[in-house]
């Protein structure tokens, strides 16, 4: 009995000790150390890889370096802000996007018949980046007000709001950042417990609607990759030429590669795109299998633990946002390694956080940001033991 | 169902989000997996294709030309010389424009609407990208220049130095040394595997003569360069490289100032001249008139130039020199004569008399001399020196076709000489078997009388006729012509076909009766024998073009030109010791003794005595000039073709 009072008493300051101390460093700036960790390793390892494929260009890394700066600048940046602003002015972050994307069809900027950017002053940025951010947001804070899983009203509504800035972006024409934005919003509605028989439903859908969508609403170019997909050998110096080339480079590769800065094919210039969309296919031609096996397991450990932020989050728009997040990465991934490795057609989306350029990796530090954000919110019940 | 759930159901959202979580978690794991199985199959199980497909890419093996062998003359003079050129090309990968450019390039430069055509005829075809399309050769300094200023307006286009056939001495060899030009899809489909291999980056090869009888020699062995090329053609670093091998060179036994002579001594007159060393058989002279720039073939002849010497009436393209097929005519007689005497027919001595005309039995058709009158009372002596046609009527029909046919093989009538040149045609020294197998009909003994005097269905080449009278000058040495003396100062051995069997009192017969023709008053070339410091030994032949029929005369003037007996001559000098062999025909040069003989007679003046002449003007036909004494209207198949079919034989 004494020994139980002791031990009340011995443990009494320890507890308050530990209340008080629950608020590490990592949660008082806001940085999930594991996440933080795994970020930087990949970061480091794409610098890596991306002087290999500029071929020792200078300037151009010293850019993307300072790309980095900025991006990890604004992760820290979003990480600080409370949750609960983003939620409350959702709304208008998202017509604010919307109204910028309108702003590209009639003002936009870029090359190649396609309008993707703004220029403000000099400074050119890619409204449908925003909008990357701005889709989860909103739909996370549309559904979390709601009894889920979403009614039918609800789901409808949130299908329009994925849609109009959806068909905003082909317009321009992007179909990879459209697809990855409409996901991103759909995601959302899957974590929010979308019933199982409207994914079935809407699958069934899409694949009725595959003749359609091919003969009415897809470009010639996007046919044509499609196309060459199924058989790149059918023109191999124009279409196929790209996928023919990257393919080479990733099997001439081999299981431990040519080694650091050995990569025939990307040194050539037989493989185009080497610094953006295709530079996986550089690490797989210098570092071999070993080198993809390492990079998919760090993203794949990235993904691991934005889902374990996601499952510890405090309330629904928390982990609805911080699962919608996590699962457009991994997205991103997929697609990319995928459509380099002729599994998917070429649509441009960059290797995240590999890539060379500045707009898409800071929209992506920014949506780690909101999963440190979400990671490092303070208990507000915590006596949840 | 509807309002009463407005409440949220924390834990039902909850345990559907962690599901949700786990199902996603899972789903990345699969979708993981499923990329890596994905890099595992083009990493691990293909790794072989795509290594080699990775090496093929950036591995390009090119040749190196190897430089084709040099062509001499028998004293040492370049008959075929290789120049660096500068050529232009396009990489139409780099040109922005090519429309533009070529704009740019015509104002520029001399650039032809045929060359466009080129450019784009190659440009069609099978390529590498950024493997350049020629469009110019042949660049002037100043040319070179013009592109250097306007560089920056002339992307993707190349300036290249090559090295590129050229003849210096032009027309005078253009049927005998001959010419390389561009490879054509047909001769690519006749290559075999290997020599795919070897013209593989060559451009050009022999097409006629000396330059495609000795191609594999002259053209030596490619070499390989492995080099490493970035995407855009640029080649980086040679990996390895194996040597070319350098074409033999080739001394020919040809001269080239007693070609002159020959081209000089036919003036504008169609024929040819072959001069052959009696001792070896080596060829030292062998024109076709009017000849042409074979310079022109190099680099691609312009169709213009090119239908131009095609349709010209003096079909400057053909060889006559052995293509050309023409009755011997008379020429033969000497070698007719032998046959008699060796073969016994007729004795030295023999006579016959000669009323102007031969008939067979049984038969009212005259077979008449070439002389109305008839040369009296004539020997076999007589016959040749004044070319009495009925003694060798009636020799040929003692001595019977089967006798005549061997005789004359042995001179190498009917056959091919076997020189080393392409495309040779052989004539037709007429037998029963050819008469039964081509015409299907029996021999008749008018045939027989026909090709007694070289008419009839016997044709032979000028090749063959300066090879069967330097036979006769060797007395019997029957040699293969040669071009080729010495290949890479190896000489050719002289190779001897058969040797003619015959007593020598019988050579020496025939020698004095061939003497006389030239120098004795009544022979038939008595006026090229005038005022000779050396004896020569001849016979003239005029070879029919249209028959005439019975009882009609012939008569020069009235004929057109055209139509106008070929002149024939065969000879040798110097008498005592042969030397050189002459066969000369002049198409269309009525008598031998007037067209052909004179020529002769400046071959041997240049050979022996060194008298060469040169042409005052060149003897081509290009596209700006057609000789005007050329007058001829008709070609010469048509007229070989009459000639064969003259049936009416005359000889003198």
């Amino acid at each position: 009995m004494i020994q139980r009072q002791h031990d009340f008493i011995r443990r009494m300051p320890e507890a308050s000790h530990d209340l008080r101390r629950r608020r590490s460093l990592w949660q008082i700036i806001h940085i999930d150390p594991t996440l933080f960790f795994l970020l930087l390793c990949l970061t480091g390892f794409g610098l890596f890889i991306l002087y290999s494929a500029s071929e020792g260009n200078s300037g151009l890394l010293r850019r993307q370096m300072i790309f980095f700066v900025i991006a990890y600048g604004a992760m820290f940046a979003i990480a600080q802000i409370r949750l609960g602003h983003f939620a409350r002015w959702s709304l208008l972050l998202y017509l604010g996007a919307l109204i910028l994307l309108v702003l590209v069809l009639f003002w936009g900027v870029g090359a190649k018949g396609a309008q993707r950017w703004l220029s403000v002053g000099g400074f050119r940025f890619q409204p449908s980046e925003m909008m990357k951010l701005a889709m989860p947001i909103a739909i996370a804070a549309y559904l979390s007000n709601k009894s889920l899983p979403p009614r039918l009203k609800h789901i409808a509504w949130s299908l329009v709001f994925v849609a109009v800035p959806t068909v905003l972006i082909i317009k321009q024409p992007d179909l990879g950042t459209s697809i990855l934005v409409a996901t991103s919003g759909l995601i959302v509605l899957f974590y929010a417990g979308l019933p199982w028989r409207y994914i079935a439903t809407a699958f069934a859908i899409l694949l009725a609607s595959i003749w359609p969508m091919w003969h009415y609403v897809l470009h010639d170019y996007q046919r044509s990759r499609v196309l060459t997909l199924f058989n790149p050998e059918a023109d191999k110096l124009g279409a196929g030429w790209n996928i023919i080339q990257s393919k080479t480079a990733i099997g001439s590769g081999g299981v431990d590669g040519k080694g650091w800065l050995n990569g025939t094919q990307s040194h050539l210039d037989f493989l185009p795109e080497s610094h953006t969309d295709f530079i996986i296919a550089v690490l797989a031609e210098e570092f071999g299998f070993i080198g993809v096996l390492c990079l998919l397991l760090l993203y794949v450990l990235i993904i691991f633990r934005g889902l374990f932020i996601a499952l510890n989050a405090q309330d629904g728009f928390q982990r609805l946002l911080a699962g919608s997040i996590t699962l457009t990465f991994f997205i991103y991934v997929f697609v990319n390694v995928g459509m380099v490795s002729g599994l998917l057609p070429v649509v441009g989306v960059p290797l995240p956080l590999v890539s060379l350029g500045g707009t898409s990796l800071v929209t992506l530090m920014l949506g780690f940001g909101l999963l440190m954000g979400i990671s490092t919110e303070p208990r507000r019940i915590t006596s949840n033991r | 169902m509807q309002e009463p759930q407005q409440f949220k159901n924390h834990l039902l959202e909850t345990r559907t989000f962690s599901a949700r979580i786990l199902v996603t978690g899972a789903l990345v794991v699969a979708l993981a997996v499923l990329l890596l199985a994905r890099y595992y199959s083009l990493q691990v199980v293909n790794y072989e294709n795509y290594a080699t497909q990775s090496d093929n890419n950036r591995i390009l093996v090119q040749t190196v030309s190897p430089q084709r062998g040099l062509i001499f003359d028998s004293k040492g003079k370049l008959l075929a010389d290789n120049r660096p050129s500068y050529i232009l090309s396009i990489v139409p990968e780099n040109a922005p424009n090519i429309q533009e450019t070529l704009k740019l390039l015509q104002n520029l430069l001399t650039i032809s609407d045929d060359d466009i055509e080129d450019f784009y005829t190659s440009l069609k075809g099978n390529r590498r990208p950024y493997q350049p399309v020629p469009l110019s050769y042949r660049l002037t300094e100043e040319e070179i220049a013009r592109i250097a200023v306007n560089e920056y307006r002339l992307a993707g286009v190349e300036v290249e130095a090559r090295l590129v056939r050229d003849y210096p001495e032009g027309y005078l060899f253009a049927h005998s040394v001959g010419y390389v030009g561009k490879i054509n899809d047909r001769e690519w489909g006749k290559f075999t595997e290997e020599q795919v291999k070897q013209y593989q980056g060559m451009h050009t090869i022999g097409k006629i003569g000396v330059e495609k009888y000795y191609e594999e020699m002259l053209f030596g062995k490619v070499g390989y360069r492995h080099v490493e090329i970035n995407a855009r053609m640029r080649v980086l670093r040679t990996l390895e490289q194996q040597n070319p091998v350098a074409g033999k060179n080739l001394q020919l036994h040809l001269d080239s100032e007693l070609q002159k002579t020959a081209f000089a001594a036919m003036g504008n007159r169609r024929g040819a001249v072959v001069a052959i060393d009696v001792e070896t058989g080596g060829i030292l002279a062998i024109a076709s008139t009017p000849s042409y720039d074979p310079n022109l073939f190099v680099t691609g002849i312009s169709y213009k130039d090119y239908g131009a010497l095609r349709d010209s009436p003096y079909i400057p393209l053909f060889d006559r020199s052995i293509q050309g097929r023409y009755p011997p005519a008379s020429t033969i007689k000497p070698m007719m004569g032998l046959a008699g005497l060796s073969e016994q027919v007729i004795s030295q001595s023999y006579k016959i008399f000669d009323p102007g005309y031969y008939q067979l039995e049984n038969d009212e058709r005259l077979y008449r001399d070439w002389k109305r009158t008839g040369h009296g009372i004539v020997n076999v002596h007589k016959a040749i020196v004044q070319s009495s046609d009925t003694f060798f009527y009636d020799l040929a029909f003692r001595m019977g076709i089967d006798r005549i046919h061997r005789f004359g093989t042995n001179f190498g009538l009917g056959q091919y000489t076997g020189v080393d040149m392409p495309n040779e045609r052989r004539g037709l020294w007429p037998s029963r078997e050819w008469k039964r197998q081509v015409r299907r009909l029996p021999w008749f003994p008018g045939d027989t009388l026909n090709v007694g005097i070289g008419q009839g269905d016997a044709l032979a080449t000028p090749l063959q006729l300066a090879s069967m009278v330097s036979t006769i000058a060797s007395r019997g040495a029957h040699f293969k012509p040669q071009m080729v003396k010495s290949i890479d100062d190896k000489a050719m051995p002289p190779v001897i076909i058969n040797q003619v069997e015959a007593d020598d009192r019988h050579w020496d017969f025939i020698f004095n009766s061939m003497r006389a023709v030239v120098h004795a008053p009544n022979g038939t070339a008595r006026r090229i024998g005038k005022d000779a410091p050396y004896l020569m030994a001849g016979k003239t032949g005029t070879a029919q073009v249209v028959g005439i029929k019975q009882n009609e005369t012939y008569d020069s003037e009235a004929l057109q030109e055209r139509h106008r007996d070929h002149g024939l001559f065969v000879g040798f000098a110097p008498y005592d010791k042969p030397k050189i062999a002459v066969a000369v025909i002049v198409e269309n040069g009525e008598s031998g003794s007037g067209s052909a003989a004179p020529v002769a007679r400046k071959m041997f003046d240049a050979h022996l005595l060194g008298r060469y002449l040169s042409p005052a003007t060149p003897p081509v036909v290009s596209r700006d000039s057609q000789p005007a004494s050329f007058v001829l209207q008709q070609h010469l198949s048509e007229k070989l073709k009459l000639a064969q079919l003259g049936v009416e034989p005359r000889g003198r």
